[in-house]
């Protein structure tokens, strides 16, 4: 199977459930919390023709504003720790966050030393976590598929409460 | 070889030499600290050696003080590295900057991670620390524990203000609307043009020079790897070729080959990344994602060949872990239909007018604004500065190899760009040589035990001269000084935008291909 296959194959089933729960696209707000910048080049990549992502619903916003979801990469570095924060507090809920890259999920090579702060769930609660270093496009496609059927269980445990 | 040069210094400085000792290409020039001006500034205007890095390290141990080294190129493969002691009671040095304006963001660099302080520094702000640092901590000396959290103290960071009528501030970042790394740039404008720009980094430090000083050397490799990921198999080479060559292994001629291959094949995709970058940037959408499509079949064919997109995990001390002969005709089939693409995709951006409109002296980096800040890579051949480490410094297969430095004096977005296209077709050509004297043989050769001592090691990665100073005692490192080569491009964006208008800001960006990590580690 070519990685176009593939790709047609789980975006097909990803733009099913943007549209059950979205309507219409999944916003998300990629955040660098200090990577090394590997998971940028795979998260580019998603937007290039082969992988062409915008046509299952996903969509990277400018402003956290704008988003459903927060894509962090890197360990959360000392520096980038407020900015993180800041962000966070600005995307409106119901709010996903997917920790991406082994950085992220627990601070990875650079752990926890006076600058890197090992992983983003120290600072918020992750949704899903995203291993690779840095995830293949297909593994990022297939994180938010599991991210999209935790927001389904989120709303369900709402409606219930209400 | 650096023969000439250090007989110069010796008739001129002779008795201000205090220790001489030479191991490879490296000779080491103790001196007093009170000298370090004269004779670099000499190293430097007179014999016309490039400052390419300035480190600082902790030897209150071994020798009861910190040491200061500047190292310099000389014609002809050699180094020479200027060494000073500085004492602990009197943690102070003579600012170089002033004579070499390279030496500014070193110096503070210095002054942040060791406290030692360059007296009369046109610019004493901190630079990787940021305002909530509590004074007094710095992490590279060997009393600082690594997983030290110092609380965050009240501070306020000064920027430098422009001001008059109409004039007005645009801040930005650091998390920015598109998908690239956290930096924070500052704009003073009065309408469109740019009058000034200040930019603010380290917000992705992550102490990578501390954490090396913890890892073995094997593990090591992999933190190499991670200090800017789209580089990764420049700066594994890069470190892997100091600990070889401090410990006298020459890897076999087959691993030689195939790294030359990796690094070749990471300056493609890098190009074709920055070319699609452009192209987004001036609304070519069609450019970019013909560039962008040939992009991923290179990632593609890296992952195929290593396991790896980003090439990672191939390199290792005494050669490379894996072979990759057993699909040279999968590579030159790949290489044969990206040349084919690539040609139509230059075709198609060369005749397109609103792109020339947009790209052509745009952000122009004058050749002694480059030559001043020591701006390296292509960034720098397109202003005019003929040097490349592959050719001036030759390692890995290169000197067996036939190629070409594309050099432009124009030093615009275009030139840029034209010099990335020039090094594909290079890199092209310089694969297929590599695959053609692709040998049988081993490909690593063991390492053994690491001796004690220090040596360089450095590559011209996608973005320019990449070096690693590393120092190993019983079998640990006891430093490693990484300098990327986005360390010396950032500043040339300050002067690079000036005068442009504010929507020209990501291009000029772009053309640049700044990494944040590989510059704040």
């Amino acid at each position: 199977m070519t990685v176009e296959d593939e790709m047609e194959i789980m975006g097909q089933r990803l733009h099913e459930k943007i549209k059950n729960i979205f309507g219409r696209s999944l916003s998300i707000r990629e955040v660098d919390a200090g990577s090394c910048n590997g998971c940028e080049v795979e998260v580019n990549a998603l937007s290039n023709p082969i992988y062409d992502m915008e046509r299952f619903g996903i969509h990277i916003v400018a402003s956290p504003r704008h988003a459903d979801m927060l894509l962090v990469t890197g360990p959360v570095t000392r520096n980038m720790e407020l900015a993180l924060l800041k962000t966070y507090n600005a995307t409106p809920d119901p709010k996903l966050v997917a920790a991406m890259g082994s950085c992220a999920c627990n601070g990875g090579i650079f752990g926890e030393t006076y600058a890197s702060g090992s992983g983003v769930d120290r600072f918020m609660p992750v949704d899903v976590y995203i291993p690779g270093c840095p995830p293949r496009p297909q593994a990022i496609i297939f994180g938010l598929m599991v991210a999209i059927d935790k927001l389904e269980q989120k709303i369900r445990k709402l409606e219930v409460k209400a | 070889m650096s023969e000439e040069y250090i007989e110069a210094i010796r008739k001129k400085f002779g008795n201000l030499i205090l220790d001489e000792t030479v191991s490879n290409n490296e000779t080491y020039l103790t001196i007093k600290k009170d000298d370090a001006v004269h004779i670099c500034d000499y190293l430097y205007h007179t014999l016309r050696s490039a400052l390419l890095s300035m480190f600082a390290t902790d030897e209150r141990a071994r020798d009861g003080c910190f040491k200061i080294h500047y190292v310099f190129s000389c014609k002809g493969d050699a180094f020479i590295i200027i060494q000073i002691k500085i004492e602990e009671n009197l943690p102070k040095f003579t600012t170089l900057t002033h004579k070499i304006p390279s030496a500014n963001w070193y110096e503070r660099e210095i002054q942040d991670m060791f406290g030692l302080v360059p007296v009369g520094h046109p610019d004493p702000r901190r630079l990787i620390h940021f305002e909530d640092w509590p004074a007094g901590l710095y992490p590279l000396r060997k009393d600082f524990d690594i997983r030290t959290k110092p609380e965050r103290v009240k501070g306020e960071y000064i920027y430098r203000r422009v001001e008059g009528e109409g004039v007005y501030e645009i801040p930005v970042g650091p998390v920015h609307a598109g998908v690239i790394e956290p930096g924070h740039f500052r704009f003073s404008v009065a309408g469109e043009p740019i009058l000034n720009l200040e930019i603010r980094l380290f917000y992705t430090h992550k102490g990578v020079e501390k954490l090396f000083e913890t890892m073995s050397i094997d593990k090591a490799v992999f933190l190499a790897e991670r200090v800017s990921g789209d580089n990764s198999a420049a700066h594994a080479v890069a470190f892997c070729q100091a600990v070889e060559k401090l410990a006298g292994i020459d890897i076999p001629p087959r691993a030689k080959y195939i790294r030359t291959i990796l690094l070749e094949l990471e300056r493609i995709y890098n190009h074709l990344g920055d070319i699609a970058g452009i192209a987004t940037d001036v609304a070519y959408p069609f450019g970019a994602a013909h560039a962008n499509r040939s992009k991923e079949l290179m990632m593609q064919l890296n992952e195929k060949l290593t396991g790896s997109r980003l090439l990672r995990g191939m390199n290792a001390i005494g050669g490379v872990r894996r072979d990759i002969g057993d699909k040279k005709e999968m590579i030159s089939k790949e290489l044969d239909s990206l040349q084919k693409d690539f040609r139509e995709l230059m075709e198609l951006l060369v005749s397109s007018p609103s792109v020339a409109d947009r790209i052509e002296t745009t952000g122009r980096i004058s050749t002694e604004i480059a030559k001043g800040l020591h701006v390296v890579g292509p960034v720098g051949r397109a202003s005019g500065i003929d040097s490349d480490i592959r050719r001036d410094h030759p390692y890995a297969a290169y000197p067996k190899l036939e190629f070409k430095v594309p050099v432009s004096k124009e030093g615009d977005v275009n030139a840029r760009t034209n010099v990335r296209a020039d090094e594909v077709y290079e890199s092209i050509t310089l694969i297929r040589q590599a695959l053609s004297r692709l040998h049988e043989g081993e490909i690593r050769k063991d390492s053994g035990k690491i001796p004690d001592g220090c040596a360089l090691g450095y590559t011209e990665s996608p973005r320019g001269e990449t070096f690693y100073w590393v120092h190993i005692s019983n079998g640990r490192i006891e430093r490693c000084k990484v300098r990327d080569p986005s360390f010396c491009n950032w500043l040339a964006i300050e002067y690079a935008v000036l005068d442009n208008i504010v929507p020209d800001f990501p291009i000029i960006n772009k053309s640049l291909s700044l990494s944040y990590s590989g510059n704040d580690m």
